[in-house]
């Protein structure tokens, strides 16, 4: 029972990066040195609010504090990421190009983008959920003491709200930088201490007043996303398929 | 087979028996990371070819890379096609003047980051689920004081203490090789090659056989054991020190580095671990990058005798037939098929082989380029090492260019992982694998710019410890009390 609790909360959670990782960063090595990269960065980021929590022991039990904190750090190292990828930009092109044996893709600044919010959000989600998952092999089951059954679904559900968030959020924050768009970025901050606090609920069992909130951000987020990186609902329909009406 | 509740004493034997040679064993486990001595280009045998052959013993003396970019040749247009289409597109002459800088690209990068990844993979796996590595009441020889239950500036004195006794045995060890080396007692090292790795295939992996035999509870007779390990051993060997497919010699040096930091992990008292890790890697810093440092002389001594280094410590991420040490005639099989997955025909015909007259930092280099048509052009070139070839051979091979770790690269990197995931806490594993993996990036980089033999352990082992004791001491509490409460960041 354990083990297909563990099974399942792992293929929810990441199933479906694993499934955006083998398809789109796995066959470009450049790619995926640019996803431990920012790994490393979220890494920093978490590194440097746990640093924050740690030290401001009045505001230690609040937690509301540390985590916005942490959001703000976070979006900062998403900005150092981007300001070091810019600067890097054309070096890493040579570098994916040597010793790449047969067609050399060039690099494209969408790509980039999106491996490395693709890259803050699997640590995110990892961070957020390997520990958990390592309890649910057992022993011992959830729920015995009035917690909530529920405990290990709902938090694979929302950490994968989470790494597919991030993405979004590295699509629309790269492509604002670049754009110099004020709102989009704000929008990114906002969006997400909003879905941050939202899992605020998830320690009253109130699941669903934050899963049902954190899917819609999710599908608004990946609109936006999808229409930073250039697509339209003609190319949409174009890439389906089959064909509508 | 075994009986159960007994593993652990069947094998206390062990540190009294073995403990030498496993000394002897990873302070031979070279922790350098180095070019591959070949250019790009697969391996491959062709006639007896002067030019080339002088060619390669330049490289070898350390110059800096010669290529010439043939821009004459029809296909050169590709070259130009391919130029535009960079971002900051800038004409084929200069790109061949980046190119000969940039002579590592991502994908040598992501060649060592998987078996490393795989190492390490294992290492992890064992730890967390075969409780015997984790447990011990035996240490080795060489960590003498090992009382887990005294106060903690005792401890904290003994494992220090510990370090420098093992730090000591590696340099010892290492001055031995090196004299050996110099004096030609090729034999003498050899055997010691083979006893090591022998050890290590047949007697550890029983012992981890049997240790996840009795964790799943699975009987196996000792027969088909014998059988399985006699065939795995003895495959091993063949494999290391003689010759096999590159796959299955890259499969056991994986094994063995993971064996070897298993037992590593068992037998170092707790604290000891992580002030060897440091020692080692400083000493690592000083090994390869002092003017005398025993592992730059080594490099150097291997490069100037046009061999390369024994191939059993060291892993390579591109083909490295080693044919014998005494048997330069040796001549490896290799097929025209290896040779055309190995190759890109677009570079094929647009770049050329030649010399780097202009900027070369030996004078003597000038030559004519290579005329012959058959001579397979090559892209990006190091300092080579080709096959030694020795007197009254007339074929010889050269190798694709890859990247060489040192096995002790791998053990240490494992050893750092697993002894940070035997604490049980995922986050803090996966904290110490990122940043060893960016460390060694960086090294990658940096190698990439000095091009000489660097050592390998610093920058990740720096990474791996900052990030070992940040993360479970701070950002664990942390994380710990977000999962808790299911708040996500």
């Amino acid at each position: 029972m354990t083990l297909i609790e563990f099974c399942g909360c792992a293929l929810i959670a990441f199933g479906p990066p694993m499934t955006m990782f083998c398809l789109t960063v796995a066959n470009n090595p450049i790619y995926i040195i640019i996803m431990i990269s920012s790994c490393f960065f979220w890494l920093c980021a978490l590194l440097t609010s746990s640093f924050l929590w740690a030290i401001v022991v009045p505001l230690k039990e609040t937690l509301a504090f540390g985590v916005i904190f942490s959001v703000l750090i976070q979006e900062i190292f998403r900005y150092l990421f981007y300001y070091i990828l810019k600067k890097a930009q054309t070096g890493l092109q040579k570098v994916s190009e040597v010793g790449n044996k047969g067609s050399i893709q060039s690099i494209r600044w969408l790509s980039l983008s999106y491996v490395s919010g693709f890259g803050f959000g699997i640590m995110s989600g990892a961070f957020s959920l390997v520990n958990v998952l390592a309890d649910a092999t057992g022993p011992g089951t959830v729920g015995l003491y009035g917690d909530s059954p529920k405990f290990f679904i709902s938090s694979a559900f929302i950490t994968l709200t989470f790494i597919l968030l991030h993405t979004f959020w590295g699509i629309i924050f790269f492509d604002s930088c670049d754009k110099g768009c004020k709102y989009r970025i704000a929008y990114v901050i906002l969006s997400h201490l909003t879905v941050s606090s939202l899992t605020f609920f998830n320690q009253l069992q109130f699941y669903l007043a934050s899963l049902i909130p954190c899917y819609l951000i999710t599908i608004i987020t990946g609109v936006i996303a999808y229409q930073c990186s250039g697509g339209t609902l003609k190319s949409l329909k174009e890439c389906l398929p089959f064909s509508l009406g | 087979m075994v009986n159960i509740n007994q593993v652990d004493d069947d094998y206390s034997f062990l540190p009294e028996f073995a403990m030498m040679f496993i000394t002897a064993n990873f302070a031979l486990y070279l922790l350098v990371l180095m070019s591959d001595p070949a250019g790009g280009q697969p391996k491959r045998k062709r006639s007896s070819n002067r030019n080339v052959n002088q060619v390669a013993d330049e490289g070898i003396s350390g110059v800096s890379p010669q290529r010439l970019v043939n821009n004459e040749a029809p296909a050169g247009e590709h070259d130009e096609a391919e130029g535009s289409s960079s971002p900051g597109s800038m004409n084929s002459a200069q790109r061949s003047i980046e190119e000969e800088e940039l002579k590592y690209g991502a994908s040598h990068v992501i060649k060592l980051f998987i078996p490393v990844s795989i190492c390490m993979l294992i290492v992890v796996a064992s730890i967390g689920s075969l409780q015997f590595y984790t447990k011990t009441n035996q240490y080795l020889l060489y960590t003498p004081f090992t009382d887990q239950k005294a106060d903690t500036t005792t401890r904290v004195w003994h494992s220090f203490a510990n370090a420098f006794i093992f730090l000591i045995v590696i340099v010892v060890m290492t001055f031995v090789l090196i004299l050996l080396y110099t004096y030609r007692f090729y034999k003498v090292i050899y055997g010691w090659l083979v006893l090591s790795s022998s050890l290590l295939l047949f007697l550890f992996m029983f012992i981890y056989l049997s240790v996840v035999l009795q964790k799943y509870n699975l009987p196996v007779d000792y027969i088909s054991v014998s059988i399985f390990i006699w065939n795995f051993g003895i495959l091993g060997m063949i494999c290391i020190h003689w010759k096999g497919p590159l796959i299955v010699q890259q499969a056991y040096l994986l094994v063995v580095s993971a064996l070897m930091a298993l037992v590593l992990i068992k037998y170092i008292p707790e604290w000891t671990v992580w002030v060897i890790l440091a020692v080692i890697s400083v000493w690592d810093l000083v090994a390869v990058l002092c003017p005398k440092g025993p592992l730059r002389i080594l490099v150097e001594t291997a490069q100037s005798r046009n061999e390369s280094i024994f191939p059993s410590l060291i892993y390579s991420s591109a083909v490295t037939y080693f044919t014998g040490m005494a048997d330069g005639g040796e001549k490896s099989a290799l097929t025209n098929q290896e040779v055309d997955q190995n190759r890109p025909t677009q570079q094929d015909q647009n770049i050329r082989e030649g010399q780097a007259s202009s900027s070369s930092q030996s004078p003597s280099s000038t030559q004519p380029a290579q005329p012959e048509a058959d001579i397979p052009p090559i892209s990006f070139r190091g300092q080579d090492n080709l096959r030694p070839d020795l007197a009254g051979v007339d074929e010889f091979e050269e190798e694709e260019r890859g990247v060489k770790l040192g096995l002790g690269d791998f053990i240490f990197y494992s050893v750092l992982v697993g002894k940070a995931s035997s604490y049980g806490d995922w986050n803090t594993t996966l904290a110490c694998f990122v940043s060893i993996l960016i460390g060694l990036c960086l090294t990658l980089l940096l190698l990439a710019f000095f091009k000489k033999a660097l050592p390998a352990l610093p920058i990740s082992i720096f990474f791996g410890l900052t990030f070992y004791f940040t993360t479970s001491q701070l950002v664990a509490p942390f994380c710990d009390r977000l999962a808790e409460q299911q708040i996500f960041i």
